[in-house]
């Protein structure tokens, strides 16, 4: 522990049970000094920086009490009885490049599988390692765009406490072919973690990448996960993330992605779990010919509520966005979409698509859908569409006059309903697991 | 900073050598009253005694005015540039004191070549069912065809409506849009003074246009008309409402309150043509409650201001009724047109339609701001939104923030909005046919707009065509 790095004073604390690294007890993570001094400003921004209120407009619809922190606090590292278990109960894939597992931000393991990981000179490592060996890499690129969609205390949160995650750097022209896991465990009462995900793919590079975020009990947690994703001249990335959260966990997604030249990013969300959900993600198109695809997939339930914020900032010309969200609401549940897309002035010759289509299926169910453009540039290609309907009655009918019963019919329709957008996956494998996620949740 | 403002319409008019001075004109102010600039409690004491209201009127204005000062600025989602209006140096009423004239001959010859030049011919008086010209914040000429007078249609000023009919008008008044609904509409509420106040009786099918014109003819001036419209069961009218205004130096601020009330079975329809000059602030509230089987449709046009923000918006409050706006922006250089529409469905099987198209040209902003709102336990609620917007130069800007919640299994709502430029092909097979290239430009324009456009009566629609091509040419080359 460094002895420069100040306190701040526990009265300025609003939040005294998350405390700022430099209180951590022994088993907290020895993060060199340059990260610890980053840490230390972002928890003093975290302190200055107001909660929001109501009349945020980056949190309009939204539920401020939702997102108290006061419950919270740092969690504990699990106990070794444990892991074996979590273990266990971290399956995904059957074939993949390598898997990693957290329980409470603290490595579980990391497995190569074949050695398409190592034998390219492929950077893959806990965060925690690359902290201290990656420090240009880290510096800079590690939370470089900041949040902009109104999570500005949260994300200075996750700065001031990240511990661990995914660190994953592809190097110019390396192709992998089979997805990389990544498993992120939350256990015990008031639990809060940060997990982070950054991947830097170099130029021409290829690479998919799937997190999970899950629960080992139904105590209430708070997650407050960040994402780096950079995607190099002519790389592709993908990257997927499936969050299964108990109900009783407050959950915060940020992610930022940076496409340059010719890149192409896509990025798909599956929300099933959490009380309240709260993601944003933003892609700044930033090299010509740069793609993103961003896309979500949102079954709610019982009180839940999930919050998704979208941004396409399209800096250059010829770059190319295209959105999909799709909620399907049950019981008194709630989903808010608000999404910009944001043209700068000489961004030329941008083609935007957004689309967030909402299946209410109860009539308690709420959607609040706020698509958004900012365009400042003359020739686009820029549209939006926001639907929000019920179950067609005729293709009910259709099934139901098939003798099919009228449970299994609606699953059908809703199944079907979201799996338009697994199929935007080019990853076959991948969209059989998140076919049967989804039928888990619908059955 | 006006100036500034002022400097690109100037060259642009100078570049093409048109005829832009048209409705630039003013003559000699005589206002016998006059308020004199800024606002406080004296100013509403002082219109008050002008215009000789009953005390509660009195009261009403006075509370408004302690909303106005309370509120703050929503700048936190609005233009940063209505932190530019200075409330002190603006006046609060002016009027040429005289009570509305109830005939022609009445009106003074210079007010008289005023409509003159904004084109109101005398052919068409005759069938306009009645003309309430509205000069300066008094209704200085108001005159309706007998056979209105007869079928019980009150169509009058908003002081002599509160005043003379206060068991129709008083019920409704600031109960559509109330006092503290936002900054705006509690300043109108504070200063209001001219408008129209209509009502039309149960069954009454209004078969003209009622139609009245606005102007600003006073420096500094702020224009803050209130207008009060209530359809009773069953009845139908039309009302339009134009406007233009004379250039001046420094920004003037016009802000209103439209009202409507569409009782059972009525069919309300108010159209706006709006063209006030570019340094005037416009900053309107306007509102409709459609009960059962009602029927509301707004149409808007905003081709002039420097500002406008503008929201029609329908309550459906009703089973089946039905909310229509269809909006039509253009926002020139230094323009931000800030339009858009509100849907506030509020019993079953209510619709609702918003068709918005708009064109940014040089430097200009269209900004399309919605709001569709489906609350629980509704059955067979509709929405369609649609808005389009093209934008004409590289440095032209266009914004869309609708936001729409949908609750319950009977509703849907759908949202669609484009942004695009003009087809270079249509261009290109205009011009080799042998158009100039603002020729060809104007057309495509006004093929963007044209489904809109023919939803307007007729002298509005050739009117409105005449202004696009004006501003078309302007900005191409």
């Amino acid at each position: 522990m460094n002895a420069t790095v100040e306190l701040p004073a526990p009265a300025s604390i609003s939040l005294p049970d998350i405390c700022p690294v430099s209180e951590a007890g022994p088993d907290f993570a020895e993060h060199p000094e340059y990260f610890r001094a980053r840490q230390q400003a972002a928890w003093e921004k975290f302190t200055q920086l107001p909660m929001p209120v109501r009349t945020d407009e980056n949190w309009r619809f939204s539920d401020v009490k939702a997102v108290d922190l006061s419950p919270f606090q740092r969690a504990d590292a699990i106990a070794d009885a444990d892991r074996a278990a979590l273990l266990a109960r971290s399956i995904g894939l059957a074939e993949t490049a390598g898997r990693m597992a957290f329980a409470n931000d603290r490595l579980l393991t990391q497995e190569f599988h074949g050695d398409t990981l190592r034998a390219k000179g492929v950077l893959w490592m806990p965060l925690e390692q690359a902290i201290a060996t990656q420090r240009e890499l880290i510096e800079k690129h590690f939370m470089r765009e900041g949040a902009l969609l109104g999570s500005q205390k949260f994300g200075a949160l996750h700065e001031s406490q990240v511990r661990n995650g995914t660190f994953l750097y592809v190097p110019r022209g390396v192709e992998i072919a089979l997805p990389i896991e990544c498993f992120h465990w939350s256990q015990g009462e008031g639990a809060a973690n940060f997990p982070h995900t950054i991947i830097i793919a170099e130029p021409m590079s290829k690479v998919t990448v799937v997190d999970y975020f899950q629960s080992v009990g139904e105590d209430p947690a708070l997650v407050i996960g960040a994402n780096d994703i950079i995607v190099g001249d002519g790389a592709k990335v993908t990257y997927v993330a499936v969050q299964q959260c108990n109900r009783q966990t407050l959950a915060f997604r940020l992610n930022n992605t940076v496409v340059s030249r010719d890149a192409s990013a896509l990025a798909l969300v599956l929300n099933l779990g959490g009380r309240y959900v709260r993601s944003e993600a933003v892609s700044h198109l930033r090299g010509p010919g740069g793609r993103s695809d961003m896309l979500s997939i949102t079954s709610t339930e019982g009180s839940q509520w999930v919050d998704q914020r979208t941004l396409q900032i399209h800096e250059a010309p010829n770059t190319a966005s295209d959105l999909l969200y799709k909620n399907a609401l049950n019981d008194q549940s709630r989903t808010i979409f608000t999404g910009l897309i944001r043209v700068d002035p000489d961004a030329h010759k941008t083609d935007a698509y957004q689309k967030v289509r909402n299946l209410l299926l109860t009539d308690e169910a709420e959607a609040n859908s706020a698509p958004g453009l900012e365009i400042e540039a003359d020739d686009v290609r820029c549209t939006h569409g926001a639907t929000s309907g019920q179950v067609d009655t005729e293709e009910l009918f259709y099934l139901l006059s098939r003798g099919i019963p009228l449970r299994a019919a609606q699953r059908l329709v809703v199944f079907g309903f979201l799996n338009e957008v697994t199929e935007r996956l080019p990853n076959e494998p991948l969209q059989e697991l998140l076919r049967d996620r989804l039928h888990a949740r619908l059955d | 900073m006006s100036t500034e403002l002022l400097e690109p319409i100037a060259d642009q008019a100078a570049q093409l050598d048109i005829d832009r001075t048209a409705g630039n004109f003013s003559y000699p102010e005589q206002h016998k009253f006059d308020a004199g600039t800024g606002l406080s409690h004296a100013t509403i004491d002082y219109i008050s005694d002008v215009k000789n209201e009953p005390d509660w009127i009195r009261e009403f204005r006075h509370k408004a005015l302690d909303v106005f000062f309370s509120k703050p600025m929503p700048t936190h989602w609005a233009s940063k540039d209505l932190e530019n209006i200075i409330f002190q140096k603006i006046r609060y009423y002016l009027a040429n004191g005289q009570k509305p004239k109830r005939s022609w001959d009445e009106v003074t010859d210079a007010e008289k070549r005023t409509f003159e030049r904004l084109g109101i011919p005398e052919q068409e008086r005759k069938f306009l069912a009645g003309v309430e010209a509205q000069f300066d914040s008094e209704a200085v000429y108001s005159n309706m065809k007998k056979a209105l007078g007869d079928e019980g249609v009150i169509f009058v000023g908003s002081t002599e409506g509160l005043k003379e009919h206060p068991e129709i008008f008083r019920k409704w008044f600031g109960k559509v849009i109330p006092t503290g609904d936002n900054k705006f509409s509690a300043l109108n509420a504070a200063v209001f003074s001219g408008g129209s106040f209509i009502y039309v009786p149960k069954g009454v099918k209004v078969k003209h246009p009622l139609q009245a014109y606005f102007r600003i003819n006073a420096e500094n001036f702020g224009q803050f008309e209130r207008t009060l419209i209530i359809a009773d069961e069953g009845s139908e009218v039309m009302y339009m409402e134009g406007c233009t205004a004379p250039k001046f130096e420094t920004a003037t601020l016009h802000s209103a309150v439209v009202e409507l009330v569409a009782m059972k079975g009525a069919k309300l329809q108010y159209i706006t043509v709006q063209n006030w000059s570019a340094n005037v602030f416009n900053l309107v509230t306007k509102r409709a409650i459609a009960h059962e089987e009602a029927e509301v449709k707004w149409i808007d046009c905003n081709i002039g201001s420097r500002l406008t923000m503008k929201y029609p918006g329908v309550v459906l409050k009703g089973r089946k009724a039905r909310g229509e706006v269809i909006s039509i922006a253009l926002a020139g250089d230094g323009q931000h047109q800030d339009t858009g529409a509100k849907m506030i469905h509020a019993a079953d099987e209510t619709t609702s339609n918003i068709v918005s198209k708009s064109i940014s040209l040089g430097k200009g902003r269209s900004t399309y701001r919605g709001l569709v709102h489906i609350p629980k336990h509704l059955k067979g609620c509709k929405n369609n939104t649609e808005c389009d917007a093209l934008l004409i130069n590289s440095t032209s800007r266009t914004d869309t923030y609708p936001a729409i919640t949908v609750r319950g299994t009977g509703n849907s709502s759908q949202h669609e909005a484009s942004v695009s430029q003009i087809s270079a092909e249509q261009i290109f097979y205009m011009q080799q046919r042998g158009l100039t290239k603002a020729q060809a430009m104007s057309l495509s324009v006004n093929g963007f707009v044209n489904d809109l456009v023919r939803q307007f009566p007729m002298e509005y629609s050739v009117e409105l065509k005449r202004l696009i091509d004006l501003e078309m040419e302007g900005s191409v080359g």
